[in-house]
């Protein structure tokens, strides 16, 4: 671990594939921002890869001060222990007081590695971050720590926690949790280009073949999602989901359950471990509303839900309720839309 | 490496304690699902190119139970590794424990987890664990491909995509539920092992409540146990010093990450609109989202 460091900047690991940056370190600068401004410090991010020098632009659109590059042949690909090793010697030498990733393939691949190897800790898909004070049983007050939020197992319940000396404070956050910020192009960055020494006997695992696909949906860009939950009942009974966001052109999710019981692709999830979204209609059949899932979507602008049980935690939550059985409820509502005038 | 946890579609609110950890005593306990999936991955290795399968588990006694059911699909060798002081311990905690755990073992070429655990749900242990045991790590396994005693390959199922690599030996892979299907128990397993138990189960059934230090419950407690390890039937247990782990490292001391205050969420029900769930219902609801613009 480093040492508790307050002038320590706000970092954010930029994670790269084939020379494209992913969302979620653009969406983690808007956060970012904040947290360094709260704290008075720099907010930076580090980029390892190879041929990755572009990016430092766009990143510094997105809010960055300080963009650190780390550039070698040998780090084109992620590799856990070599990204490891050269992201543990950055932190080693430039003390950031907090670091987050993305709760991608590769952050909850990397973070946790980075994590043991520092003896610090780290909190995994948290649905906010701020600072504040915490103060212990004897009396002990620790200030300006990153409050690590995040829905907890076991009922309706946020936990808050905290890392007051095992530093640097590190964090994942799922994709579109934190808003995109908007690029302004006139903010600059300071770009340091950092040195490592790599060999190959450094890459224990070494990749033959990779394949990547788009996602089957594009949850974040969609204006309406119509999603099911358990309550659905059945794979089958899906379908009657799909019918109905075809009839409104939405875009399907689903609920953390639904997915685990097979009724639907993990893609579609909707929830804390799965997609975080804002649209403009938001349509939950069956979806009991755990915490964990009213995480992913309870910031929709309309929010309609159909459950049988009045006492669904979701009808708390929505716009317009319905209660009812949905195979009954669905039919009818495609059957008004068709009606419209 | 295999964890027994809460059965997370059976939550109620009531499972939390006051200082922000989880009432696991409260809730029905199975095998975590990808654990099932990681434990399936050991018997497949076993069966194509030999070797012992060795499940692990630190827990209360009754994680003793996924031990068992390790052993009716398999495993060769149980441990249970139990101690009060490793409670409390986060995922960086656990993992040194687990790694003092797995560096008692004589020889390990490959070590399995699960991805994640389904209360959790961090999937942090797996990495934390090898980078512990300085073992390269493939994370997110779906198959694997070919097997020698220097390297493996390996498919892993990333989500958005997948990949082939190659790792040295020894490794540790965490495994995902579209790997594999866990094979069933096996009957004559379960014949030979319904009887097996762990010393803390022991001291649960003969003591209750009671103080097992009782001279005459000790007694019974010490001959069960001396019977039980005459017919090969006693889990192995470690506990912390058996490991030889430090404990600065363990328990909640061990953690860096601490609850700072759990909340519970009260839904303010701001008063939905309610529509009733018919045809005249469904169309005042269109009606509805079409003249405050939502939609079209």
């Amino acid at each position: 671990m480093i040492r508790v460091n307050r002038e320590g900047s706000v970092w954010i690991f930029a994670e790269q594939e084939l020379g494209q940056l992913s969302d979620v370190p653009l969406e983690l600068l808007s956060k970012g921002r904040e947290l360094a401004d709260k704290l008075g410090v720099r907010l930076g991010t580090f980029l390892l890869g190879q041929g990755i020098g572009e990016l430092a632009g766009k990143l510094t659109a997105y809010g960055a001060d300080d963009v650190i590059c780390v550039e070698h042949p040998l780090l084109k690909d992620y590799q856990t222990t070599s990204y490891a090793r050269v992201i543990c010697d950055l932190i080693q030498k430039y003390e950031p007081q907090i670091v987050l990733y993305g709760a991608t393939a590769m952050g909850r691949d990397l973070a946790p590695r980075i994590a043991s190897e520092m003896k610090a800790g780290l909190t995994a898909d948290c649905t906010d971050l701020q600072i504040g004070d915490h103060e212990e049983k004897d009396g002990t007050v620790h200030k300006n720590l990153l409050f690590q939020i995040r829905p907890a197992f076991g009922g309706n319940i946020i936990a808050t926690i905290i890392n007051y000396d095992r530093w640097p404070q590190m964090a994942t956050v799922r994709e579109g949790v934190m808003r995109m910020p908007e690029p302004n192009t006139s903010h600059k960055g300071k770009i340091v280009n950092e040195k490592v020494n790599i060999s190959p006997e450094d890459l224990a695992v070494t990749i033959l073949e990779k394949h990547r696909q788009a996602k089957k949906v594009n949850l974040k860009a969609a204006r309406i999602i119509v999603a099911g939950g358990a309550g659905v009942g059945s794979k089958d009974n899906f379908k009657l989901v799909w019918d109905l966001a075809n009839a409104l052109g939405a875009a399907v999710g689903a609920s953390r359950a639904a997915v685990d019981l097979g009724f639907c692709d993990r893609d579609h999830q909707v929830g804390q471990t799965g997609t975080t979204v804002r649209p403009a209609l938001y349509i939950a059949c069956g979806i009991s509303g755990t915490v964990q899932h009213r995480a992913g979507m309870q910031e929709s602008a309309k929010i309609v839900a159909i459950n049988s049980d009045p006492n669904a935690p979701i009808l708390q939550l929505a716009h317009y309720g319905i209660v009812g059985d949905m195979n009954v409820v669905i039919p009818k509502m495609i059957k008004a839309l068709k009606e419209r005038s | 490496m295999i964890k027994q946890v809460p059965d997370t579609k059976a939550v109620t609110a009531k499972a939390m304690k006051e200082d922000g950890t989880v009432n696991r005593a409260a809730l029905p306990a199975i095998f975590n699902p990808e654990d099932l999936n990681a434990l399936e991955t050991a018997l497949e290795i076993k069966d194509q190119y030999g070797g012992t399968v060795t499940a692990i588990t630190m827990g209360p006694p009754n994680a003793c139970e996924i031990l068992r059911e390790s052993l009716y699909r398999g495993a060769d060798r149980v441990i249970l590794i139990s101690d009060r002081r490793a409670a409390a311990s986060d995922t960086l905690a656990t993992s040194y424990i687990l790694g003092c755990a797995a560096r008692n073992l004589p020889h390990v070429d490959v070590v399995l987890c699960g991805r994640q655990a389904i209360d959790g749900d961090t999937a942090q242990v797996g990495p934390q664990l090898a980078e512990k045991l300085g073992l390269p790590q493939v994370t997110y396994l779906e198959k694997l491909m070919e097997m020698t005693n220097k390297h493996v390959v390996a498919k892993r199922n990333l989500g958005n995509g997948w990949e082939m690599v190659r790792s040295k030996l020894p490794v540790l892979m965490t495994v995902v539920d579209s790997a594999n299907i866990p094979r069933p128990p096996a009957a004559k397993l379960m014949m030979k092992y319904k009887k097996v138990r762990g010393a803390v189960e022991v001291v649960r059934e003969i003591a209750g409540e009671k103080d097992p230090n009782d001279p005459a419950l000790k007694a019974q407690i010490d001959q069960r146990i001396k019977e039980l390890k005459q017919k090969c039937l006693l889990i192995e247990q470690w506990n912390l010093d058996d490991i030889k782990a430090d404990l600065q490292w363990c328990g909640r001391d061990g953690s860096p990450t601490k609850v700072h205050r759990i909340q519970s969420v009260v839904l303010k029900g701001t008063g939905h609109k309610q529509f009733a769930p018919t045809q005249e219902g469904m169309k005042d609801l269109i009606h509805n989202l079409i003249e405050e613009r939502t939609l079209g």
